[in-house]
């Protein structure tokens, strides 16, 4: 503590007429997704896989005596179900905080007075959230992988139907965990959960909607229907688990489609956040 | 010397209440011109508007009306932010991360290569006199004078032009605060701008330049320490025995306060041509002098009045 403090230190190596633009935007949104990454395994987000892993023990052993001969296609339904279930709890959970909490522990301050747009911050935490569900379902994938050939006793061609699957819900999960940002910049993290989860839940039903508001008497409500069905996610385009589940695959058109149409809806929302959070007076 | 922080007619209204919203006005009309290479010392109450003003200069929140340049250019500008470091007030930073992961986080923030944010995280952590043992525990395990100066070097790590503390002697112990003002007085003689909040008016007094005093989100003084001071009241203070004050006051041909304390009265005029005047009644009532001192109105008294 007797050291002087008025040592100089050396001026660091820093290009400031290149600052604002290009390489280091993406620089700047690079190291914040990276800290977000770092903060969800600091968090222990990712312990959830111990439960999975736990879940498909139990079910490997469980099943090859239960299911007739059906255990391989049962173990990957419910596989492939767990991951959905497991990626929408921390897509929904963690991504209502990851703006709120920054705002509510105020860590925000140091970092938002530094040269980074509030679309940069955005953008960086989405990407840092997306990074670990990457890892999440890519990790419960070879461990549902692996749980199949055990109990196929070798190579089983189930394994190779489950990725196109899992590709689907990492999809479907990165436009959930952008639909809960869009609901944090306005609103509280519990209501922006619920909200999230009614758009999992309704995205599922979504032709259910369409059907409605065709067959609906009173104008006024099928127009409230035909509006949820355009503007709500259409998440039934990412349910292959059961198809899967009996060895068929999506076709590579319907899920480059499925994968545009997301990258699509969460360009939408995460511009909609942007254009919120930037109007937002920190506390 | 050149103008680095040019604040005009500044002004942030709030709105409270839900139903029947009420505005209240945390800043007005604030004006303010810093000088290049300057301390300058931004004094008010809590619930002045100090924060507020430091909030909207590093675009936190947003004004309501008026604008603000620093370097020549505008708040809104980013590239701007790339030539200025801000301490905030009680500091935040992730608790997960270690000092030095957060330093070299926002040396990346900054574009800084990672042999620089390397070198520089070391340099600062040592500048700020940070324990080599705490370099690497994660800030959760941080007191609050550990977390100030983490806060201190994460301001200076794009090596800045301008550096605006709020608060910066907060948490901090009386070594602790000497080793922060030497510092800040190191930042002055590198030919950095410090632009400081504090309500503690001898840090000011110490290290500053210039001063601006907020009152009430309003600007009640500014200039030079020196202006400031030559402002000062002088007043003479005489303590004397045996003198009822009742009496004293009869006797007295000048205006002075009289106050009765413990030991005896204690006598308060403006000009010194007076004190004669009040020896001379102190005499008529048989009263005994104790003491005569002039006393100086201190900045404090500015900051209260």
């Amino acid at each position: 503590m007797s050291r002087p403090l008025a040592d100089s230190v050396a001026t660091p190596q820093l290009d400031k007429a290149k600052l604002p633009i290009g390489g280091f935007a993406r620089q700047r949104v690079a190291a914040i997704a990276r800290n977000a990454f770092r903060e969800a395994v600091r968090d222990r987000v990712l312990y959830n896989l111990v439960v999975f892993a736990l879940l498909l023990i139990a079910g490997a052993i469980f099943l090859g005596e239960l299911s007739g001969g059906q255990e391989a296609k049962i173990l990957v339904d419910l596989g492939l179900s767990a991951i959905l279930l497991f990626g929408v709890l921390i897509a929904i959970f963690v991504g209502v905080g990851l703006v709120y909490k920054e705002l509510e522990r105020r860590t925000l301050y140091a970092i938002l007075s530094k040269p980074i747009g509030r679309g940069e911050f955005l953008l960086g935490k989405y990407l840092g959230l997306s990074l670990t569900l990457l890892v999440n379902v890519v990790v419960m994938g070879l461990g549902l992988s692996a749980a199949v050939v055990y109990v196929k006793r070798g190579w089983d061609p189930l394994v190779i139907h489950i990725w196109p699957a899992i590709l689907l819900i990492y999809v479907e999960l990165t436009i959930l965990t952008a639909v809960a940002m869009l609901f944090s910049s306005f609103s509280s993290p519990a209501l922006s959960a619920l909200l999230s989860f009614f758009v999992f839940v309704i995205g599922h039903f979504n032709s259910d909607l369409k059907m409605l508001s065709q067959t609906s008497a009173r104008t006024a409500t099928s127009w409230i229907f035909a509006g949820l069905y355009y503007v709500l996610p259409n998440l039934m385009n990412y349910n292959a688990i059961s198809g899967a589940a009996h060895g068929i695959s999506p076709t590579p058109i319907s899920l480059f489609t499925a994968v545009a149409y997301g990258a699509i809806y969460v360009s939408v929302l995460l511009a909609g956040a942007t254009l919120i959070f930037r109007r937002k007076n920190l506390k | 010397m050149p103008t680095v922080i040019e604040i005009d007619r500044l002004t942030k209204e709030y709105e409270a209440g839900f139903l029947r919203k009420r505005k209240t006005r945390a800043l007005d009309t604030l004006s303010l011109k810093v000088e290049k290479g300057q301390i300058f010392g931004f004094l008010g109450a809590n619930g002045a508007g100090k924060t507020t003003t430091l909030k909207l200069l590093m675009r936190l929140i947003y004004p309501t009306s008026g604008t603000a340049r620093i370097l020549g250019r505008d708040i809104g500008d980013i590239s701007m932010h790339a030539r200025i470091g801000y301490l905030p007030e009680n500091p935040y930073f992730y608790d997960y991360l270690t000092a030095r992961e957060f330093l070299s986080y926002c040396g990346q923030l900054f574009g800084q290569k990672h042999s620089t944010r390397a070198s520089r995280t070391e340099a600062l952590l040592t500048r700020v006199s940070l324990e080599k043992k705490s370099w690497d525990l994660q800030l959760r395990k941080f007191s609050k004078g550990m977390l100030q100066r983490v806060g201190l070097a994460q301001a200076l790590i794009n090596d800045p032009e301008i550096v605006f503390l709020d608060e910066p002697m907060s948490g901090l112990d009386p070594v602790g605060r000497r080793e922060v003002r030497d510092l800040i007085a190191s930042l002055r003689a590198e030919g950095k701008t410090v632009f400081m909040c504090s309500h503690i008016l001898s840090d000011i007094e110490v290290l500053c330049d210039s001063v601006a005093i907020l009152k009430s989100g309003r600007l009640a003084h500014a200039g030079s320490l020196d202006e400031l001071r030559s402002r000062e009241t002088r007043l003479v203070e005489i303590i004397a025995t045996d003198a009822p004050a009742d009496a004293l006051k009869q006797q007295l041909e000048v205006r002075a306060t009289v106050t009765t304390t413990a030991s005896g009265v204690r006598i308060e005029v403006s000009d010194e041509q007076e004190v004669d005047a009040v020896i001379a009644a102190l005499r008529r009532v048989n009263g005994k002098l104790i003491s005569i001192q002039p006393v100086r109105q201190s900045l404090e008294e500015l900051f209260l009045d």
